[in-house]
């Protein structure tokens, strides 16, 4: 995946530091990048021509407890123009918060609503961070690694 | 002069044109859409939670349990991510990959025609529900032939297929594939050129193809807005890119082109169904990898090692090689994900699904601001959402 290895390079030169690591396994290209240069990355990913991601085709997170960072927000990109995918990856610690990319792409919304919901990360600068799945005032975040399966009792206010 | 305010109208979880359980809260000015807000959850079971507990081979029931109208594509959908992430995609035996398209394409004729008979339901045309049920129970016959079940079959497994398809689904497949276009000009006849239904869906819900790129929006909904992407043409899996079929598309991306585009699609599975049928080899339907996939049932009767191997394989589960794969497959609704990451346990570290109709349905106020509230009712028909997939 020599095209892939050449993004890698690009992201490398834009923004150095920003980009932490990469790695490729069974011929998908993730890179890793610090949290704080998120957006730029984005944009970037998303506007340069080489590049040309212009679907954020899924944007999920991990929890790697007991690992530090805590989470990994993962960005599942895919360009129409090149037909390829990137994988995004960015590490928030427990209590941290990343910014948002609902301004790079709309599907950002609802997939970042779904990663508050049930992972509790927040993401700065949101315009509507309300849960998604579970009701508000829900108590647990239900995909976070120490959430037990059976989950927590909830108090359930009838109106 | 009196005065007057925005009425708010909660239509749904209980309404027969929501599709399931679907809130969605209306701000009405007059009979004008102002607000749109749906609000989710209400079938929420934790599938992804539940999967994170699940030995990779427990977890593929789960999958059949979201979009339930296309369960064989779910299915299918998990199946090759694991084998992705396993390395074992060049193992899977020929006739499984052929059978996998053809039982894929039939099922995506049924998700079809149970969409459009609902639609056209919902719409006020009920007429269409009893021809396009007519169809769909006879694919979901030979279904059940094959795989012993009519709505969750859990039949693509890793590796392969479950079991091999009995002789009479040919003898029936054969017939069906020669009777079915006939018949889709029948709901031709009812709809594309029926006045009523033309006015009720031309010209509703348009969404650019801007726009849907910037939603993430893809199937159908993404086709009819004229963007020629299906990802059984631009990142073929099991074999697509040898199958002779066409992607319909369309120009404005309103309902009714919707409406087309599905129509459409049936007429390129049912060319899908008959290739697969004439090539159909012979040969085995499940892989041979010791350690991942069990071995043919007749064997583990007779032999100690079988036995052995079977009772492992079903107990205890694989392990899956350290890393994280994405993988996806064009569903009914559109590109069905799986991403997995595995930590090198039996068990998936985290089973995440890209959601179709979750993505598709966003939208939804895009499409439907500024116009009757009657429309809402055919632009959700037209997205064709399925609540089991997108509250997991």
């Amino acid at each position: 995946m020599s095209d892939l290895n050449a993004i890698v390079d690009i992201l490398k030169g834009e923004f150095g530091d920003a980009v932490l690591g990469h790695h490729e396994f069974r011929g998908q290209t993730s890179v890793v990048v610090a949290k704080d240069r998120i957006l730029d990355v984005a944009t970037f990913c998303r506007d340069d021509e080489r590049l040309g991601f212009n679907m954020l085709t899924d944007l999920t997170a991990v929890d790697r407890t007991p690992r530090t960072p805590r989470f990994e927000v993962i960005y599942n990109l895919y360009s129409f123009p090149h037909n390829r995918r990137l994988r995004l990856k960015a590490p928030v610690e427990e209590n941290d918060t990343i910014p948002t990319v609902e301004g790079v792409w709309k599907a950002a919304n609802w997939l970042e609503r779904e990663v508050y919901d049930l992972f509790g990360i927040v993401f700065d600068g949101h315009s509507d961070l309300r849960r998604i799945l579970l009701w508000d005032g829900y108590v647990g975040h239900p995909l976070r690694k120490d959430y037990p399966l059976e989950g927590i009792p909830q108090k359930v206010v009838y109106r | 002069m009196s005065e007057t305010k925005n009425m708010i109208v909660n239509m749904g979880p209980q309404h027969p044109a929501t599709h399931g359980v679907l809130r969605v809260v209306l701000e009405l000015d007059g009979e004008t859409v102002v607000r749109a807000v749906p609000h989710l959850g209400h079938l929420h079971r934790g599938l992804e939670k539940l999967a994170e507990t699940k030995t990779y081979h427990q977890a593929l029931t789960l999958t059949d349990r979201m979009d339930y109208t296309g369960a064989l594509i779910n299915n299918l959908g998990y199946c090759l991510a694991v084998e992705k992430l396993l390395g074992i995609e060049d193992q899977i035996p020929e006739r499984a990959t052929v059978l996998r398209v053809c039982l894929a394409e039939l099922q995506r004729i049924a998700g079809h025609l149970l969409w459009l008979g609902t639609h056209a339901l919902d719409i006020g045309a009920m007429t269409v529900l009893f021809y396009t049920f007519r169809e769909r129970e006879t694919i979901i016959d030979m279904l059940e032939d094959v795989t012993g079940a009519r709505l969750t079959p859990s039949f693509v497994r890793i590796g392969g297929l479950a079991a091999d398809a009995p002789p009479v689904f040919f003898e029936k497949a054969r017939a069906f594939v020669k009777e079915f276009p006939s018949r889709v000009d029948e709901y031709e006849l009812l709809l594309t050129k029926n006045k009523i239904w033309r006015n009720r869906t031309e010209g509703i819900g348009i969404i650019s193809q801007e726009e849907c790129i910037q939603y993430s929006i893809t199937g159908p909904v993404l086709r009819a807005a004229g963007v020629k992407w299906d990802l059984r043409k631009v990142q073929p899996y099991c074999g697509y890119e040898t199958y002779d079929f066409e992607i319909p598309t369309g120009t404005v991306g309103d309902v009714y082109e919707r409406y087309l585009v599905r129509l459409a699609e049936m007429r390129q599975s049912i060319r899908i169904v008959e290739q697969a049928l004439d090539r159909m080899p012979e040969g085995p339907v499940m892989a041979d990898v010791p350690e991942i996939t069990p071995p043919p049932k007749e064997t583990v009767y007779e032999d100690i090692g079988c036995l052995i191997r079977h009772f492992k394989l079903m107990s205890g589960g694989f392990k899956a090689p350290e890393g994280d794969v994405y993988m996806s497959v064009e569903a009914t609704k559109g590109e069905l994900g799986y991403y997995l990451v595995s930590d090198g346990s039996e068990k998936p570290y985290r089973f995440r699904v890209r959601p179709p109709c979750f993505i598709n349905l966003q939208a939804l106020e895009e499409m439907i601001k500024g116009r009757m509230v009657a429309d809402v009712i055919a632009v959700i028909g037209s997205l064709d959402i399925v609540l089991g997939e997108i509250d997991r």
